[in-house]
């Protein structure tokens, strides 16, 4: 069943592991996945991983755009975190993305592909080099990846590559401000007959202050991500930064580059879920 | 697209034994023991409804989620929606004619969405009418459509292959024996809705202009057209509204209804999208109590911030570069 690989960490995971779920050899995948053993061998080779309620994967039971299915991966119960992935199981491409989040929140969200039903896993690799891994299961009609991408439709689309919608809410009070990138970008997986794979590679973002560019948090991103990506990410921009820069590239050499200005004074930090809207809370009133 | 069109290959392959022996004793009708046990509720002087349920399509309920109607007039039978599969059509006409003799005049298509036309089949000698942009719709959509629905409800899709609507109508009103019919053509909760207000005995068939006790669907909706669309069934003088999901009412008491149920759900996710919430977490947010009366309540919902959320952010998004 694949001990082999895995037993040089086990030990380690043994010793961290200590409250969570956590069975004698590899742990078995509570999502029953087909594909859990290979992709464990693929993205975590060597590595402890134990399966961790403390990192919450937000996805819909059933995915109503299988070309745009929101995942959020939430691993700030874990405190600092390393790295992060996204995995669909069956898809062609199961790997989704990998945050680097730097001195950011371990939080990162967007929407993806799904060519079937599949379970949707997020991970996330703490200090000591354990993977956490969480997951849910997400119903599809399929298609996702291999259906052309819609921008194709419309005969500008190329003019438009790489142009940037983004949002910066001002930082919390834990330093922790939220960002929300749009990019224009077919994203295509290469799947389709005859259209190559076109997809963003890699995106940065860095803090512009005075006294240099320090990054903030890193995304490889990969085919699975939705055309037009989107991105929310909880970065953390240094006390005296005048802008956010992001910078990225595709997989056929096309830049990104955007300035992100400072939110305007009086806005107010972001919603975060568990503070989220009461009903009571509604701000508008009924029948407007 | 090769995808749905294998699955659709498989099913037919699946099935075909049954087809054969279904075509070799020369039934139109598909063998099995499905059956949608459809029975007419008469509204109204010769006005009849088929009330489905308030749920979503499932294996259990055939899709039989809509409430189709017929009038008997004098010039015969104007049937309005044909149901989610040729099943449904084929059943729903076998029961008019327990009710009447008369041959079927016309039949009305509301919009493009499954439960109202693919029962069309069983209709295919009469003119099947809808308007232009439903017309469209069914021709642009319609085989993913039926994709989408052989995978939701399985065997009770048996055989049903889109049938596309064959007369155009607009804005009008027709007179069918010693009934008068005003075809009203909105849009909103899709590009072409098209509502029935029979004038004669003020049954308005608003399809899915109102829903009532059920929650909304969106895939095809523009919320603030779809709101102008109520002011308009608010303006009508009406003595029984039959809403194509939901309860049938003698008042109006569902419009406000769904307006409240729009006007949240449009405001909560414009305020989330504003305050920074992700579309992934804006699937969780609270529903207020008040909306507990509406079927399947959490799924639509989930459905809507799919159908909603992307536009709205992506109106709300400055560019930067």
């Amino acid at each position: 069943m694949g001990h082999a690989l895995y037993q040089a960490g086990l030990a380690g995971a043994m010793i961290v592991a200590a409250g969570v779920a956590f069975a004698a050899g590899s742990p078995s995948d509570p999502l029953n996945s087909v594909m859990w053993e290979a992709l464990r061998d693929q993205y975590f080779a060597g590595a402890p991983v134990v399966f961790d309620d403390a990192v919450r994967v937000n996805a819909p039971a059933a995915a109503e755009d299988t070309r745009a299915v929101p995942v959020s991966v939430d691993a700030t119960a874990l405190g600092h975190v390393v790295e992060m992935v996204a995995i669909a199981d069956l898809n062609p491409f199961p790997l989704v993305l990998r945050y680097h989040p730097g001195t950011a929140a371990p939080y990162i969200a967007t929407r993806i592909k799904i060519q079937q039903a599949t379970a949707v896993r997020g991970a996330a690799r703490t200090a000591d080099g354990v993977w956490h891994v969480s997951g849910v299961m997400v119903d599809a009609a399929g298609g996702g990846c291999s259906a052309p991408p819609a921008s194709y439709a419309q005969k500008d689309w190329a003019d438009h590559v790489g142009e940037v919608q983004a949002r910066l809410w001002p930082a919390d009070t834990d330093g922790v401000a939220r960002l929300r990138l749009r990019i224009r970008h077919p994203n295509d997986t290469g799947l389709v007959d005859g259209i190559p794979a076109y997809f963003i590679e890699t995106l940065r973002v860095d803090a512009q202050t005075p006294g240099g560019s320090p990054e903030l948090a890193r995304i490889d991103s990969l085919e699975p991500v939705s055309e037009n990506p989107v991105y929310s990410l909880d970065v953390r921009p240094p006390p005296d930064a005048t802008a956010l820069v992001l910078r990225g590239r595709d997989n056929q050499g096309g830049e990104i580059r955007a300035t992100i200005p400072m939110p305007p004074p009086g806005a107010q930090p972001a919603m975060r879920p568990a503070m989220s809207l009461k009903p009571a809370d509604q701000p508008w009133s009924v029948g407007q | 697209m090769s995808m749905t069109l294998l699955r659709r290959l498989a099913l037919t392959t699946a099935f075909a034994a049954v087809m054969m022996v279904g075509a070799a004793t020369g039934s139109a009708r598909a063998a099995g023991p499905l059956t949608y046990d459809l029975k007419p509720t008469r509204i109204a002087p010769d006005t009849y409804v088929f009330e489905g349920s308030t749920k979503h399509f499932t294996r259990a309920n055939g899709g039989n989620i809509l409430n189709s109607g017929f009038i008997v007039t004098a010039d015969g039978v104007i049937v309005i929606q044909t149901g989610p599969s040729r099943r449904y059509g084929e059943e729903m006409r076998a029961a008019i004619r327990k009710v009447t003799e008369k041959p079927i005049r016309k039949v009305f298509i509301s919009n493009l969405h499954p439960d109202y036309w693919l029962g069309s089949q069983a209709f295919a000698d009469v003119p099947i009418a809808a308007l232009p942009g439903t017309i469209a719709g069914i021709q642009e959509e319609g085989s993913g459509i039926a994709d989408n629905m052989y995978r939701l409800v399985g065997d009770w899709m048996r055989g049903t292959e889109v049938t596309v609507p064959t007369e155009p109508v607009y804005g009008s009103t027709v007179r069918f024996g010693d009934h008068r019919l005003r075809l009203i053509p909105l849009s909103g909760h899709t590009a072409a809705d098209l509502m029935i207000l029979d004038e004669t005995t003020g049954v308005l068939f608003a399809g899915g202009v109102v829903f009532c006790d059920r929650t909304p669907t969106t895939p095809h909706a523009t919320v603030a057209d779809w709101l102008k669309e109520l002011d308009t069934v608010d303006g009508l003088d009406i003595r029984l509204l039959v809403p194509n999901h939901g309860h049938i009412r003698s008042d109006k008491a569902c419009v406000a209804q769904t307006r409240d149920w729009l006007t949240w759900l449009d405001g909560t996710l414009r305020h989330a999208v504003d305050s920074g919430l992700d579309m992934a977490e804006a699937l969780e947010l609270p529903i207020p109590e008040r909306f507990e009366v509406l079927d399947v309540l959490r799924e639509e919902y989930r459905r809507s911030v799919a159908h909603l959320w992307p536009k709205i952010e992506q109106a709300a998004m400055p560019r930067v570069n």
